[in-house]
């Protein structure tokens, strides 16, 4: 290309990915959904037509109607009101939890891949077995212990939800680190410290971005399966775990009650999971309009 | 071109939609009618759109790319009318492709047996029961040696020469009537490759397939191609007997290509053509190579030329076609070294008895503290490289070239030997160990730029690396040295924002040179720097390596497999085989005397751009996977073996004057004698040399 295209700067590039993921069908509808999401848990509080605890013996699962949208639960409270704030306490804990899973297992996953050798062999073992927990039974038995408040939960999620990614990172450090940009930072001398910072982050970077987005879905169920077990968010703070299991019970004659969490929660996820999608085809394009060629 | 047209490709062009929408060519109203029979080479750098062409020609384009008009017929038929099903029956059966990467190509999980029952179930009418016997017969055909014993083969046992010929087997299944070649020998050994295309050029005069021959590499096409068609920025250039486009070709660009190869015959570096090629829709209203022409005149600004018949059925697309022709590519001088400044009495790098191995030490051994017992891959290396000097190490792929300067970098760590810089004190084996200062002195540069340079970081943080790193400059000093070594290797300042995608090959590979030098080292080590590079890249590179060297007063240990180019860059060339030395010597006494058999095999094999000028093929092209536990390293593969004493005792070194050596049992004079007696079949005339493919 003759055109001399100036570097372009963080935001500037992170716009272009923006753009680029909005211009798809996968990545409009997954923005849009958790763009949405985010709005409505920051919001909601002011929001929400009706007390979240205001229970009623009047109105005990009463249908959709013009004061109560989408109906009343078993114990008369607005379900409208609860599932526009059902989601503050689950997107708080994973929105913190994923940037700090990501981060420590990046780096570590980085470093081994780096090392190579028996270190990276053991580790990988380690690794290994620690996926082949069941991941919701610590979950379950920590939060029976220590109760399932946000700081307690958060480095609990972080910590389990980071192993996986340090299986991503490695693999995508094997790639980079077999380049010769590598092997010139080596024969030059430079602290391993700064080739993983210069030479392999920048280089995984992306990879561990979509691996980020996968993750903090995985989370968010996580986080509703708890409260659905019981042993989450207490009453009568309102969540989507807690809200479908507490409607649960009357399913059959009051669908409402249980409706409105799930769509919630889905489509959350799905929200979720489309963005991931469209920023992996967006930094893929990327990479690929940049290659030589 | 008088037999029937085969394969026809009217004013096709080719194009993409850019970024704004706009629609921009790659190939631009290309003519090109290809014979029965017929072997056509179709040349051009990197972007010239000759993949393109030839693709086309099976109805192929690769994604994004569509027909902007024109068309192209095989055996009457329009290629892109075709349908799925016919262009399935077509391709692979009456015109089949050889790819350039046969290892990649082949389906590893299948044999070899497997992969050409399915050429010949999809392309031939040789029923089931027979496609044994009809495999072997092709494998046969080309010249694979044992082939019930290859049938049962995976790809990734077969060395590169044998999954190339596996390749062409299956490509000859459907009996095609015309071959399309993409690269088929580029990524071979010089031995391998001119055994390849000693099989090629056979199976075109015995069973009349006709052929395009695509490549960068003007040897290989005049070896192979009886008319050269070449393509610069999309268009068709120059189209003429492979005679005439080699030796006095009617286009300057095709005189500057031809004038940028390095030639084993004269010394000196090959002439680098300026410039580089418009993008694509870059190209004026004139003559797309007009920047870069050294004839250039008014008319050629204005006016687009036309492909026209220039003499005796060349066609060339140039204003000024016969003067071009009347100067020869070959009287062009050569541009002289700059001045070796290399001073012997003070050695820049001592290397001592190295030895590499990459057998890990087994558990046991560990224990016990035994020695492992493995041959190791790289031994008894013993050099003196003096300061100015650039010191060549050539051999094939496994002959531990790189695994060497690996080694000087402390990449590798070795079993045994020492290495020291001009002070005499030894270094330590791993850069982990060495100190700052030390690393300094030796600095890399890597064969392919695109590995080499990290894609995220732009030039100005790819040289401020080193620049930090050693001298702890601060943001304007940086800035200064990074314009000023931008500067040295003819880039200006105005590349330091670009991002690597952002520049050429060459322009990376500049960079590369620029981040070494960075450091003021003592030593640079370059492996293989210009293979990925174009020609006419290659020239301007090389001619920038030596300048540097004549500035800095470094010295150079060049990694190479191409002999020619080791001719115009080195002082004294190590001629390696399995990891050990064969030859050492000064270039001129090495090449106009090769007496190693070794490094005659090499230097024979090697290909001139000149359909007169064969190269000769002195033993088998066998794989060799390990060196030889004890005796001489070649001793496989000699054309001159002695006899037993080969494979018992290691070779004598032997005393040329002029500090050339060289180790085999066979004295000296012995070796220059026997060569001799031969000298009249090696430098065949064009008419013997055709015969012997039929001879053998």
């Amino acid at each position: 290309m003759s055109a001399v295209v100036a570097r372009r700067s963080f935001p500037g590039r992170a716009l272009e990915v923006l753009r680029d993921m909005a211009a798809r069908p996968s990545g409009a509808i997954g923005l849009a959904l958790v763009l949405g999401h985010l709005l409505m848990a920051v919001a909601s509080p002011w929001l929400a037509p009706h007390d979240y605890k205001a229970i009623s013996a009047t109105l005990m699962l009463k249908p959709p109607s013009a004061t109560h949208w989408l109906g009343t639960d078993h114990i008369g409270r607005d379900v409208l009101t609860r599932t526009m704030l059902g989601g503050r306490e689950a997107l708080l804990v994973t929105a913190v939890a994923t940037p700090v899973a990501v981060v420590w297992g990046g780096f570590l996953g980085v470093l081994f891949g780096l090392i190579g050798g028996r270190v990276d062999d053991v580790a990988l073992r380690v690794v290994d077995a620690f996926l082949a927990l069941p991941k919701i039974l610590f979950v379950l038995a920590t939060a029976a212990i220590f109760g399932a408040s946000p700081p307690v939960l958060i480095p609990m999620l972080a910590f389990f939800y980071g192993i996986p990614v340090i299986r991503v990172a490695r693999a995508a450090t094997h790639d980079v680190v077999a380049r010769d940009f590598v092997s010139a930072a080596r024969a030059r001398g430079h602290s391993t410290l700064a080739i993983i910072r210069r030479e392999l982050v920048p280089n995984v970077r992306d990879v561990l971005l979509v691996e980020g987005a996968m993750r903090w879905s995985w989370m968010l169920l996580t986080f509703s399966s708890l409260s659905f077990l019981g042993f989450g968010v207490s009453p009568p703070t309102p969540d989507w775990g807690l809200m479908i299991k507490d409607a649960s019970g009357f399913m059959s004659f009051a669908y409402w009650a249980v409706l409105a969490p799930i769509v919630a929660l889905s489509s959350l996820i799905i929200g979720i999971n489309l963005t991931a999608d469209a920023l992996a085809k967006a930094l893929g394009v990327d990479r690929a309009q940049k290659a030589p060629g | 071109m008088t037999a029937p047209a085969l394969i026809e490709v009217r004013d096709l062009s080719i194009g993409f939609t850019g970024r704004a929408g706009e629609t921009l060519p790659v190939l631009r109203n290309v003519d090109l009618v290809v014979g029965a029979g017929e072997t056509v080479g179709l040349v051009g750098e990197s972007g010239s759109g000759k993949s393109t062409l030839a693709l086309a020609m099976m109805g192929y384009l690769k994604g994004g790319l569509r027909v902007l008009g024109g068309g192209t017929r095989f055996r009457d038929r329009e290629t892109f009318r075709l349908t799925a099903r016919a262009l399935q029956t077509m391709r692979g059966g009456d015109l089949a492709l050889i790819p350039q990467n046969a290892g990649q190509a082949l389906t590893p999980t299948l044999r070899v047996s497997a992969l050409i029952a399915e050429a010949l179930r999809l392309h031939s009418r040789v029923p089931a029961a027979a496609h044994h016997a009809r495999a072997i017969e092709l494998l046969a055909q080309v010249r694979l040696p044992d082939p019930e014993a290859l049938l049962r083969r995976y790809p990734h046992e077969l060395s590169g020469g044998q999954q190339q010929r596996v390749a062409i087997a299956m490509a000859l299944a459907g009996e095609p009537n015309a071959l399309l070649l993409d690269e088929p020998t580029t990524g071979l050994d010089v031995t391998t490759q001119a055994h390849v295309l000693e099989l090629l050029r056979d199976l075109a005069a015995r069973t009349g397939t006709a052929m395009v021959y695509v490549s960068h590499d003007l040897g290989a096409i005049a070896r192979v191609c009886d008319r050269v068609v070449v393509m610069y920025a999309g268009e068709l250039v120059l189209d003429g007997s492979a005679r005439s486009v080699l030796r006095a070709p009617a286009h300057p660009y095709a005189h500057g290509l031809v004038a940028s190869i390095p030639r084993l015959g004269g010394s000196g570096l090959p002439r680098a053509m300026e410039g580089r090629p418009p993008p694509p829709g870059g190209a004026g209203v004139g003559c797309a190579f007009v920047d870069r022409c050294a004839l250039a005149v008014e008319r050629c600004r204005a006016a687009r030329p036309a492909l026209d018949l220039v003499l005796d059925g060349t066609r060339s697309r140039c204003h000024r076609a016969v003067d071009a022709a009347a100067r020869s590519a070959r009287g062009e001088p050569a541009s002289p070294r700059a001045r070796a400044s290399a001073d012997p009495s003070t050695p820049a790098l001592r290397v001592r008895d190295l030895c590499i191995s990459y057998a890990r030490p087994r558990v046991l051994d560990q224990l016990l503290g035994r020695e492992p017992d493995a041959v190791p891959t790289v031994d008894g290396i013993t050099l003196d490289v003096a300061r100015g000097e650039t010191l060549a190490l050539v051999g094939e792929s496994g002959s531990g070239k790189s695994s060497i300067l690996k080694a000087l970098a402390g990449l590798v760590t070795p079993r045994g030997g020492a290495v020291a810089l001009a002070d005499g004190e030894a270094l330590a084996p791993s850069v982990e160990l060495r100190t700052p200062a030390v690393r300094r002195e030796i600095q890399l540069v890597f064969q392919n730029p695109d590995e080499s340079l990290n894609p995220r970081h732009t030039v100005a943080e790819i040289l401020a690396q080193p620049l930090r790193l050693y001298f702890d400059l601060d943001a304007e000093a940086l800035r200064e040295r990074s314009a000023e070594l931008l500067e040295r290797v003819r880039l200006g300042p105005h590349y330091l924002e670009r991002l690597p995608a952002q520049l050429s090959g060459g322009e990376k590979q500049r960079v590369a040179i620029a981040r070494a030098f960075a450091a003021r080292p003592s030593v640079v080590l370059c492996d293989e720097v210009t293979s990925a590079l174009d020609v006419s890249v290659q020239a301007a590179v090389l001619d920038l390596l030596d300048q540097l060297r004549a500035e800095a007063r470094v010295t150079y240990v060049f990694v190479s497999h191409d002999l020619a180019v080791v001719r115009a860059l080195a002082d004294r060339v190590v001629v390696l085989y399995q990891g050990r030395v064969c030859e050492l010597g000064p270039v001129g006494a090495v090449y106009d005397l090769p007496a190693h058999p070794y490094t005659e095999m090499l230097l024979r094999a090697v290909l001139e751009p000149d359909p007169d000028v064969a190269p000769s093929l002195l033993g088998e092209d066998v794989v060799e996977r390990a060196p030889p536990a004890r005796g001489c390293p070649f001793q496989r593969r000699c054309h001159r073996r002695v006899g037993e004493i080969c494979a018992s005792e290691s070779p004598p070194v032997q005393l040329g004057g002029d500090g050339h050596q060289i180790r085999c049992h066979r004295p000296l004079a012995e070796l220059a004698r026997l060569q001799a007696l031969e000298a009249p079949a090696a430098s065949a005339p064009p008419e013997s040399a055709g015969n012997r493919g039929d001879g053998r």
